[in-house]
């Protein structure tokens, strides 16, 4: 079986957690995603965790993509992992983006959250990393 | 699992007893077609035919998300299990797609008696995805008791719906000339029930008007449309709409209609399988590609027509007489 199977579609879900209005960001990086061939599901503002791993398994999501602003970073995304991980969907791969300190990516990233990506981060590279990893996940699934 | 049972199978029992990981797979496998899927479809079938299913179509940003969400709360109350299908273009350039109707139906998404679909069309027209028919078949076998369907809706004929669903629900607003579009979109002949969402804002009697003009024309003696007005986002005349939706369900069960429309249904399904099946085995590996070319290549530029004759004569699907002049 080949993981990247054109007509198996890498799927994303874009969410915008946290209390702010803003959600530029997020649908540019929806765009973008749906540009590079990806099929992107859109949930829009105000997400908690709960909303975003309950949407991601009904969506059979291949990806999580999280704007995070607010620097609720330390709380939401481990929850959302633990969420998944409890709902049996741990593999469905986390990533974002927002202003995120080293010392923070380094213990995200121990806890299985993917790489979060900087400001301004070119849509190429975020795309790529997603193949490569969704590549890679569904490779190693097993069912 | 070292289970020999394959997994679609695995999937649709787990699904069966509540667990939304193994459906979401399940719809995942019918949504891609293939073997894989016509291997575990007829106990799915086995489990069709008891969910109502409800199409929503019309012009982009009438409200269909909005309304699909309010009146599936309303459903709700009645404590019945309610999917949601909804499906957006799939862009025919990158193959890519932004799903973005979950933005209206936020409401649904921890109901765990809900359970909302996104799908890209992926080259499909018509409104829906080749496969929109077969996440149903699936809903329906898992338990849901209605599906609702919500159609791309970019304002062209998306009368496909009207092939899936037991009850379409036409969704128009006012003031946009919407009425007249929907007529030349072929969507009064298909429409079991109108909605004139926007009921705040003005113009309303005037789109009804001319929806009850237009019904005037429509002579076939079969069940009169209903016109509804709603305001989808306070949930305004969403009873009313429930009310008439359960009505035509219950007309279209007691007229026979209902098993009418289902045995045509299924019919045009084989037809478009057939078709499809045909068309993968005929064009499979490169040998047709390279029949075609050579056949077309000749010193003198021949007709489409006359190469086609030849190739079906190879295939022995048409006889090799020589017409007379
Ligand atoms: N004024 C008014 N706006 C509405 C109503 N229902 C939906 N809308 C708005 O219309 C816009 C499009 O709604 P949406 O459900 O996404 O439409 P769709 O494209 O047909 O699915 C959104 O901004 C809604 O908030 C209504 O009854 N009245
Ligand atoms: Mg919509």
């Amino acid at each position: 079986m080949d993981p990247l199977d054109p007509q198996d579609k890498i799927r994303v879900l874009v969410a915008k957690p946290g209390l702010d209005g803003h959600d530029r960001g997020a649908k540019v990086v929806a765009a973008g995603l749906r540009d590079a061939g990806m099929e992107v599901i859109y949930t829009g503002l105000h997400q908690t965790a709960e909303m975003i791993v309950e949407a991601a398994i009904q969506e059979d999501a291949d990806v999580v993509g999280l704007s995070i602003l607010s620097g609720a970073h330390m709380t939401l995304l481990p929850k959302v992992k633990r969420l998944l991980d409890e709902k049996g969907a741990g593999h469905i791969l986390i990533t974002g983006g927002g202003i995120i300190p080293d010392d923070d990516l380094v213990e995200l990233e121990k806890l299985g959250i993917g790489h979060l990506f900087g400001p301004g981060t070119a849509l190429e590279r975020i795309a790529a990393y997603i193949r490569d990893e969704v590549g890679k996940r569904r490779a190693a699934r097993v069912e | 699992m070292t289970s020999t049972i394959p997994r679609a199978k695995q999937w649709q029992q787990r699904a069966q007893s509540g667990d939304r990981v193994a459906l979401a797979r399940l719809l995942t496998l019918a949504e891609r077609g293939g073997d894989e899927f016509a291997e575990v479809h007829p106990s799915i079938h086995a489990g069709n035919g008891r969910a109502h299913r409800i199409g929503f179509t019309g012009p982009p940003g009438a409200g269909k998300s909005t309304l699909v969400e309010a009146y599936a709360l309303e459903l709700r109350k009645r404590a019945q299990r309610v999917a949601v299908i909804c499906v957006d273009p799939t862009s025919p350039f990158t193959g890519g797609a932004l799903l973005g109707d979950r933005v209206r139906m936020n409401r649904l998404t921890l109901d765990p008696g809900c359970f909302v679909r996104s799908m890209a069309s992926r080259g499909w027209f018509g409104g829906l995805a080749r496969t929109s028919e077969d996440v149903a078949d699936v809903f329906d076998a898992v338990g849901y008791d209605r599906v609702l369907i919500e159609t791309v809706g970019v304002g062209q004929s998306e009368i496909d719906v009207a092939r899936a669903a037991d009850t379409t629900v036409v969704v128009l607003v006012p003031g946009t000339g919407d009425a007249v579009q929907a007529m030349k979109a072929g969507l009064m002949e298909v429409a079991d029930l109108f909605v004139v969402n926007k009921a705040d804002r003005p113009g309303v009697e005037r789109v009804v008007a001319e929806l009850e003009e237009v019904l005037q024309l429509r002579a076939d003696g079969a069940h009169k449309p209903a016109i509804v007005q709603t305001v989808a986002m306070n949930g305004e005349g969403i009873d009313e709409l429930s009310r008439c939706i359960d009505e035509h369900r219950e007309h279209c069960a007691a007229s026979g209609q209902l098993a009418t429309r289902r045995a045509a249904r299924a019919a045009e399904k084989v037809r478009r399988l057939l078709e499809q099946a045909l068309r993968d085995r005929l064009f499979a590996g490169k040998g047709m590609e390279r029949r075609i070319e050579e056949a077309l290549q000749s010193s003198e530029p021949r007709s489409p027509y006359a190469v086609v004759r030849e190739l079906l004569q190879e295939l022995g699907l048409v006889s090799k007489e020589t017409r007379k002049p």
